[in-house]
């Protein structure tokens, strides 16, 4: 390993010249910045996607970048609802793909998208426990009684389908925990904090070997569908509807299915 | 507004002052202005609201006695040790102000969960922490227990050692000494540094929410109750802020007028 290089003794900076050099800074931060942009000659597409196409969309993106030399897609992956919080306090985006059609209504409402939104994937809920589990779950049914049982929230989508379903399936539910993402159900059972969680399929297909998968039935009664739009004001207006169209394209669909979505 | 007579500020110092002030006071002032002000009474007769306020209100108060008796005599040990020691313990009392607040949950979760360092054994015990209020007291107090030792620290290492041992030298065993001199001299340190610890407590939420959960009335105290409700309403979950904040605020101004008072 080589030495590391011998610096001089640096007498500390008197406050004159750090108020200059902040000075210089603030100056000249802003040219730097626009001129980053400027330079820039391709197109970089901004997606807002739900958090549960954070391991599809990246993959989806790459096919498209192929078929599309020169244009970028970055994303921006959150809860549906705090996209739209983003997108309504003018977050600058270019395709808004949400896990719910409620949402969607709401940025269609605020007048936030500029395309009529598309149905691009589905997603249905599974039952979930630690792999060996621990709580002897068989369903859901009298096994989840006095047991550990982590939902969504009624006011996020996946809470709300939980709660559909279970009223389909005539079953009422005592969960020690409604949180307000998905991410955090699986969280708790990969933990083994807790003995069962219900979740989307596509959670518990990325959860892989930490968790076992029990189906629900009725399920596909209860269907989660996952609507995707072009961004109004969007500079790259012609960009974002190729990448809708990519989405929904043969190509998009076969990712989307690999990562466990179902196909509308 | 009027500055005492007796300091003399800097002019210009009142321009990077004004800036600071500003970028606090702006967005809350933004807040006031987009705040469905109306809704307010009606959203604090939602039981959800209520529940949410009364567990912050108890587990906060647990936490801040615990940060109390805990934190206290940690300030008082660490003001005392020298070189090596004192770094260390020092940077493993404040550590949890730096992590981020998942982290301190995700931390805790692995420590004192059902199958944690810890917590398998307590759960062999039949205590099992995760989803309890009781976890809510302890996220709490894990990360607003640290703003209390630093405070009260920092206040004690400036006290004059002399007052002490003059003390001692009269023949006060170290315990009298402590409890009639070394507490009293930072006495506003304590104060402000509990109140401190308080208002963290009540802005809690990372740590809770990992660690503890969301459930009415058991562990989802105001800010989770906020977070929650923005899934729906935004604005909704804007008027719960407000709450938060005047509580908050009401907290934050009754140690200073107390302290006041009795100068």
């Amino acid at each position: 390993m080589p030495a590391p290089p011998v610096h001089p003794i640096r007498r500390p900076p008197s406050v004159q010249r750090l108020l200059g050099l902040l000075a210089t800074l603030a100056l000249t931060a802003p040219v730097a910045l626009t001129g980053c942009s400027s330079q820039r000659s391709s197109a970089t597409l901004v997606v807002f996607a739900a958090a549960s196409l954070t391991q599809a969309f990246p993959r989806i993106a790459q096919g498209f970048e192929k078929d599309h030399p020169g244009v970028t897609v970055k994303f921006s992956f959150d809860g549906s609802s705090s996209l739209v919080d983003q997108l309504a306090g003018g977050a600058d985006a270019d395709v808004f793909a949400s896990a719910d059609q409620v949402t969607m209504h709401r940025a269609v409402d605020q007048k936030l998208v500029a395309s009529a939104p598309r149905v691009f994937a589905t997603n249905v809920l599974v039952l979930i426990t630690p792999p060996d589990n621990p709580g002897h779950i068989t369903g859901l049914n009298t096994s989840l009684a006095g047991k550990r049982l982590v939902v969504c929230a009624p006011q996020v989508p996946c809470g709300d389908a939980t709660l559909k379903l279970a009223r389909l399936d005539g079953v009422t539910l005592k969960p020690v925990s409604q949180t307000t993402n998905v991410t955090d159900v699986v969280g708790a059972v990969t933990t083994g904090e807790a003995d069962a969680g219900i979740v989307y399929t596509t959670d518990a297909t990325a959860a892989g070997s930490q968790v076992r998968t029990i189906a629900i039935p009725h399920s596909d009664q209860v269907v989660n569908r996952y609507p995707i739009a072009t961004v109004a004001g969007s500079s790259h207006a012609a960009e974002a509807q190729s990448f809708v169209a990519y989405v929904t394209s043969a190509s998009g669909r076969a990712v989307l299915s690999s990562y466990g979505f179902g196909i509308p | 507004m009027s500055l005492a007579p007796d300091t003399a500020v800097p002019r210009w110092l009142l321009v990077p002052a004004s800036a600071a002030l500003a970028l606090v006071a702006v967005p809350l002032i933004g807040l006031m202005v987009r705040v469905p002000w109306a809704q307010i009474p009606r959203l604090l007769a939602t039981p959800a609201a209520q529940d949410a306020l009364w567990l912050s209100l108890r587990t906060c108060a647990a936490s801040t006695v615990l940060s109390l008796t805990l934190g206290l005599p940690l300030a008082v040990v660490l003001s005392r040790l020298t070189g090596h020691w004192a770094v260390m313990v020092r940077t493993i009392s404040v550590l949890p102000m730096v992590l981020p607040p998942v982290v301190a949950g995700l931390v805790l979760l692995i420590t004192l969960g059902r199958r944690g360092v810890l917590g398998q054994y307590l759960s062999v015990w039949g205590v099992d922490i995760g989803f309890t209020t009781a976890a809510v007291v302890i996220a709490q107090t894990f990360v607003s227990m640290p703003y209390l030792v630093i405070t009260v620290e920092g206040a004690l290492r400036s006290t004059d050692r002399a007052l002490e041992v003059v003390a001692a030298t009269l023949g006060a065993r170290p315990t009298t000494v402590l409890r009639r001199v070394t507490l009293p001299l930072v006495g506003p340190a304590i104060l402000g540094g509990t109140t401190v610890a308080f208002a963290r407590a009540l802005g809690e939420f990372g740590a809770t929410l990992t660690f503890a959960g969301s459930l009415q009335g058991t562990t989802r105290t105001l800010p989770l109750q906020i977070y929650l409700q923005r899934e729906t309403d935004t604005n909704q979950a804007l008027a719960l802020s407000v709450v938060l904040i005047a509580l908050a605020s009401v907290l934050m101004v009754a140690p200073t007028l107390v302290t006041r008072r009795s100068r």
